[in-house]
């Protein structure tokens, strides 16, 4: 049995100008201890889909319109609050985008990292902080004993970052999500948290959700892929094969998009068009609007996210029919 | 050979850090930019990398005077900008433009983009009132937007629209040089690669020089000529960019580039990482020698005598580092 399996999960958020169907029917699945890479463009939905697992969609505006994400037996969608804050920040814990603004100024460190054990285990302030002490030094804060002492401001983005990964890995939780947890930091810095997530992930054989627009980060870090588009998954497949052989066009032209597989001073290949507004409904195939290969019949009807190959599912009609071949 | 639009030689800019609230006294400076020198000739696109912090966006505000040099001589055309008075600044900024990373931030909400299209033209007497609707719906054409749009706000774009529109503002006073800080970080991949096929055409088209300026080492090994990596207020290497990034000899310029993650799997399974330890030091009080030591794998007790200059390092090639002959 999958450590999470979400299905069909539906968010939107009704706002004045219309409803913004942001996570449209998703359905996927985290086995334990493998890191799932979740990718996409700005406004594909994956940040939201993460914040409905974890229960952090502001409601209203937001609203899960339907769907499931089963945790180890328990929905977190439906099941009553206590039973979801037994899993959550406890079993799942969720690390952001942005360390500064994800930490509380006013609280010292120690107060922030302790807290999911204070909550979550019945151990002694005393005990806590000891577990702090030892999480803070796994996660690479040289200086632990002094350092847990400090303010967020004290510290570059990076230790922040890691903090953070302390906070959430205190718990010793089996999923982690991770939401472009290095997006805003350098890449020197970067290198160190991914080569740091890897390690801890290792140690203690947790499972990782690891959302990004990054392909080179999910290239490094993952075990299977999951390409969004438009608030759906338009392609999942394991990392090798989705590198090698991508089969949505999206996908493919992702992939064509960035400038270090192209030959220096060409011209970049370029997806035309800008993604789809989605609070205007969809007829067809979301991508269609900026694919090469659309036709009529990708305007007709949303198509289905299916296995091609075991392993390896996409949302194409026409690669399905056949009817696509890259070298073209 | 092209001439050289622009010259640097040894800029330096620091900003006073001052302590106490009835008495204030300056107790440091913090060297953002310290001791840069080079040259870009006409046509050329030059690429400036390095972590944040590491004082590149203050190069570029010191290049255009928006913030005032401590020391050193920037040549336009080779007038000194340092000493141009306001009337001679002003012609000047015909040939220089700028362009911000951020283009929610760098375009006047309140004006349409007919209005902030036709400024520059009209302050600089570029045209008439008569003339000016049709300079701006070319400009529109240049940056690839269809010139009924000028009408609108910038809040009804998207961000690589906007940025098409930060573009066609830089450009419209025909400059000779443009900066661009981060033009393209805050965009998306697929949006990125059409502001970046953009610029390359307008630099080929227009014989227009360009300092790009990026983390993005793989961006900027695309679109530059050359390359100078930045570390800490100082130019660690420059050259040639397919040279310095395929082949880099400064060791922080190494660990830079192995830092990237490349969106191949498999490469990334096979291939040896320089994590580096540790943040950028603070440029306040930098280390003595040089400023990398702390974080290089190959410093030795030399390192921290003095401050490497630049030196050869290759056909068109400088890099700053006393033991670049000893590197494995």
């Amino acid at each position: 049995m999958p450590l999470l399996s979400v299905t069909d999960l539906r968010t939107h958020f009704h706002t004045r100008s219309g409803v913004y169907r942001a996570v449209d029917g998703v359905s996927f699945e985290v086995e334990r201890g493998e890191t799932l890479g979740m990718v996409g463009e700005s406004g594909s939905g994956k940040s939201v889909t993460c914040y409905s697992i974890m229960g952090l969609v502001p409601q209203p505006p937001g609203k899960i319109e339907g769907g499931s994400a089963v945790f180890d037996g328990v929905d977190l969608l439906r099941c009553s609050p206590a039973q979801a804050r037994s899993v959550r920040g406890k079993r799942v814990s969720m690390i952001f985008q942005d360390p500064m603004t994800s930490l509380n100024p006013y609280l010292r460190v120690s107060e922030q990292v302790i807290e999911p054990l204070l909550i979550h285990e019945n151990v002694s302030k005393r005990e806590a902080l000891g577990r702090a002490l030892a999480m803070m030094e796994a996660v690479g804060i040289s200086d632990a004993e002094h350092r847990i002492q400090s303010y967020p401001h004290e510290f570059s983005g990076g230790m922040r970052q890691r903090v953070m990964i302390a906070m959430a890995l205190i718990t010793r939780p089996e999923l982690l999500i991770a939401d472009e947890p290095t997006t805003a930091l350098d890449v020197t810095v970067q290198a160190q948290i991914l080569e740091l997530i890897r390690r801890l992930q290792r140690e203690l054989g947790m499972a990782v959700i690891y959302v990004t627009h990054d392909l080179g980060v999910v290239a490094g870090l993952c075990d299977r892929v999951q390409v969004m588009y438009a608030g759906r998954i338009v392609e999942k497949a394991g990392a090798s094969a989705l590198f090698r052989s991508p089969l949505h066009p999206y996908t493919r032209a992702l992939q064509r998009s960035i400038p270090s597989l192209q030959p220096k001073g060409s011209e970049l290949f370029t997806i035309p068009g800008i993604p789809p507004d989605v609070s205007k409904p969809l007829p067809g195939c979301a991508f269609a609007p900026r694919c090469g290969f659309a036709d009529d019949a990708c305007n007709a009807a949303v198509p289905e996210l299916a296995e091609a190959v075991p392993g390896h599912a996409h949302a194409c009609i026409r690669m399905r029919a056949g009817e696509i071949s890259w070298d073209a | 050979m092209a001439e050289n639009i622009l010259e640097l030689r040894d800029v330096r800019t620091y900003f006073p850090v001052h302590k106490g609230f009835l008495v204030r006294r300056q107790t440091g400076a913090v060297r953002a930019v310290d001791g840069v020198t080079f040259s870009v000739r006409q046509g050329e696109v030059l690429g400036l990398v390095g972590e944040s912090g590491c004082g590149k966006s203050t190069l570029a505000r010191t290049i255009l005077r928006l913030v005032p040099a401590t020391g050193g001589v920037v040549l336009l055309n080779g007038r000194n900008l340092g000493q141009a008075s306001r009337a001679q600044m002003l012609a000047c900024r015909r040939d220089l433009q700028m362009i911000f990373q951020d283009p929610y931030a760098s375009l006047n909400p309140r004006m349409t983009v007919h209005a902030t299209l036709a400024e520059p033209l009209l302050a600089h007497r570029i045209c008439g009132k008569r003339d000016v609707q049709g300079r701006v719906d070319e400009l529109m054409r240049t940056v690839g937007l269809a010139p009924r749009f000028a009408r609108k706000y910038p809040h009804e774009f998207s961000g690589g629209q906007r940025q098409r529109i930060a573009i066609a503002r830089a450009l419209a006073l025909r400059p000779r040089i443009i900066v661009a800080d981060e033009p393209v970080s805050a965009l998306d991949v697929s949006i990125q690669a059409q502001i970046l096929n953009l610029l390359s055409q307008l630099c080929r088209e227009m014989s227009l020089a360009l300092i790009f300026i990026a983390h993005d080492l793989s961006v900027v090994r695309h679109i530059s000529d050359r390359v100078a990596v930045m570390y800490l207020g100082k130019i660690v290497e420059i050259g040639p960019a397919e040279d310095v990034i395929d082949r880099p000899r400064h060791p922080y310029t190494r660990a830079l580039v192995s830092a990237i993650p490349v969106p191949d799997p498999e490469v990334e399974r096979a291939r040896q990482r320089i994590v580096l330890a540790g943040d950028p030091p603070s440029p306040i009080n930098p280390p003595a020698g040089c400023a990398f030591h702390p974080r290089c794998p190959y410093a030795v007790a030399r390192c921290r005598e003095a401050i490497p200059p630049l030196v050869a390092a290759g056909p068109s090639r400088e890099a700053a580092c006393i033991r670049l002959g000893e590197l494995p």
